[in-house]
């Protein structure tokens, strides 16, 4: 067991990380609070003054924080659709006894570790452009017009790019709760005479369930983050047609010198994020207990 | 009968995972054949695929009027340095969360993930202020420190899920024959946690290689690793596609390779244990 001393030598090894994280959240987390109920612009020092909830008000009625709104639920919205609906398909299919698996499975992973700002660039350049893009090669070669894809669907273009990346983090997730499914129960439906749907919607469906709530979960943490993708390629444009809360809160914050706004801004964004990761943190929190 | 049935089956999954598995790939081999074309080639119509003169200008050309390698080298530096610190404050937190728990250690354990849940947007302006005012900005250090502080709460749980499987029986059978503290760390227990700090070391240099909000919001030339860098060529420098494609291929490569290692640290790692 342990002794006072071990114990103290514990409590010891942990506390600069624990200072450390304190300092680096709640210190600025407190800043921005504070920020938050000030009139702030970095253009005009020394004007700073209490203005109470003001920020809040003027963010909140901003015709551009309710497309960022929208703007954000729909992207989130729609890499979680891609990504999960083809992650579990991908993950079903890279299951099956194939030739070469290995090698499909590390073709499949590696968008994951392309850096956002490439990603989001070579797509951009060399398959969206509507003169040079290989899409707009792909549409001549049809006989079709060529689409601007970022100028007339900014959201829907970005939304492809980073579901491009997010999908193998999804596919290798699904694919490890696959593997750790109980092949014995399989085979005892099988001989109890269930068909393959029978097997799928009663047997991997559920076991697959909790894996794909993680991938929801911890998926939408990061998505809601997505910034790199828009400031290279959309600029959050056109007008703010492609404008998320976060790229909303920087604009607000490093363009227009907003201080006490994008303070309010962010302090929008931490409630946002938190509501999820609510959930999140009580899942996490159960599979530690067993 | 039953067998070719099976063996076709297996023919036509497989023609199936590879057409979709080289299509998800496409973009990325797509760019590296680019970046070996001249700009002419590059934005044939219709697109070359194979069949252009391979050239190794682009490369050259990049190096020379940008000066990539400083760029290549901030990420190194930044990667590697804020993996490092976040190491050494981590290994021992783990350590003693894993070998020596308290009433508190699952508390403390859920407190610092929940740091990572928080958006950056929420605490950038007061980084940035902050760095601003303490000559911070466009700095390795800098950005060392905010990586470093970023990806804290993923290494401690990383390490504290390998930790935990290291068996305490060990401890106790080399401490009946007689191990001091010190040879106990220093010969049964560092050897059994390597494995799990140089995947835990992996995971986190791929986090911090390619993370893409601070270091675009905090850096402006001087410090900017390849993330900020390759940001500067969505200007119109962007539509030179060879010279784009040879710039992002260095970008990505060390990364790919060492991602290839990682697939398994990564389900661990960015699901804190949640999916085995």
């Amino acid at each position: 067991m342990a002794t006072q001393a071990s114990r103290f030598a514990g409590h010891l090894m942990i506390s600069p990380a624990m200072i450390l994280l304190l300092g680096w959240m709640i210190v600025p987390l407190a800043m921005t609070l504070y920020f938050s109920l000030l009139r702030y612009n970095l253009l005009q020092p020394g004007t700073e003054a209490y203005t109470g909830l003001t920020n809040y008000r003027y963010f909140l009625t901003d015709p551009a924080f309710l497309t960022a709104m929208r703007n954000t639920l729909a992207l989130v919205g729609g890499v979680l659709v891609i990504t999960v609906i083809g992650g579990t398909l991908l993950a079903l299919l890279l299951d099956q006894p194939i030739w070469g698996r290995g090698v499909v499975r590390v073709l499949v992973i590696a968008p994951f570790f392309v850096m956002p700002t490439v990603s989001a660039l070579v797509w951009k350049n060399m398959f969206m452009n509507p003169v040079n893009g290989l899409f707009a090669h792909a549409a001549k070669a049809l006989g079709l017009a060529p689409f601007d894809f970022l100028a007339q669907a900014p959201l829907a273009s970005i939304a492809l790019i980073v579901a491009w990346q997010w999908l193998p983090f999804a596919t290798l997730i699904l694919l490890t709760a696959l593997q750790s499914l109980d092949r014995d129960q399989i085979e005892a439906a099988e001989m109890d005479g269930a068909g393959p749907l029978a097997r799928f919607g009663w047997i991997v469906v559920p076991h697959l369930a909790r894996a794909v709530t993680v991938v929801i979960l911890i998926q939408t943490i990061f998505l809601l983050s997505t910034f790199a993708e828009i400031l290279v390629t959309t600029n959050g444009g056109p007008g703010t047609a492609s404008t998320t809360l976060t790229y909303l809160v920087y604009v607000q914050s490093l363009l227009q010198f907003d201080v006490g706004g994008g303070a309010a801004g962010g302090i929008v964004a931490v409630v946002l994020a938190n509501t999820v990761a609510i959930f999140l943190m009580r899942m996490i929190g159960k599979n530690l207990e067993g | 009968m039953a067998r070719s049935a099976s063996l076709r089956r297996k023919a036509l999954m497989t023609a199936i995972a590879w057409a979709i598995g080289l299509a998800i790939f496409f973009p990325i081999l797509w760019t590296i054949l680019t970046s070996f074309k001249s700009e002419g080639d590059a934005i044939a119509s219709p697109p070359r695929f194979l069949f252009f003169d391979w050239t190794l200008e682009n490369y050259q050309t990049v190096q020379e009027r940008s000066n990539y390698f400083r760029h290549f080298w901030n990420s190194v530096v930044i990667s590697l340095g804020s993996t490092l610190c976040a190491l050494g404050i981590a290994i021992p937190a783990a350590w003693a969360m894993a070998f020596v728990p308290g009433r508190w250690t699952k508390d403390i354990l859920m407190w610092m993930l929940s740091t990572k849940m928080m958006p950056a947007v929420g605490v950038l302006v007061p980084i940035y202020l902050i760095f601003r005012d303490t000559g911070l900005l466009d700095s390795r250090t800098g950005l060392v420190i905010v990586l470093t502080l970023m990806n804290l709460p993923i290494v401690v749980w990383m390490l504290y899920t390998y930790f935990k499987e290291i068996p305490g029986e060990i401890l106790e059978a080399a401490r009946m024959d007689g191990a001091g503290l010190r040879a106990e760390i220093l010969y049964v227990l560092t050897p059994m946690a390597i494995p799990g700090i140089a995947s835990t070391l992996l995971l986190n240099v791929i986090l911090a290689w390619n993370e893409a909000f601070w270091t675009l919001n905090l850096t402006a030339a001087k410090a900017a690793p390849l993330t900020a860098f390759i940001a500067s060529y969505s200007s119109p420098e962007g539509l030179f596609y060879a010279k784009l494609s040879a710039a992002s291929t260095l970008a990505i490569a060390p990364i790919l390779i060492l991602g290839w290692f990682s697939q398994k640290q990564l389900v661990r790692g960015l699901t804190f244990g949640a999916v085995k």
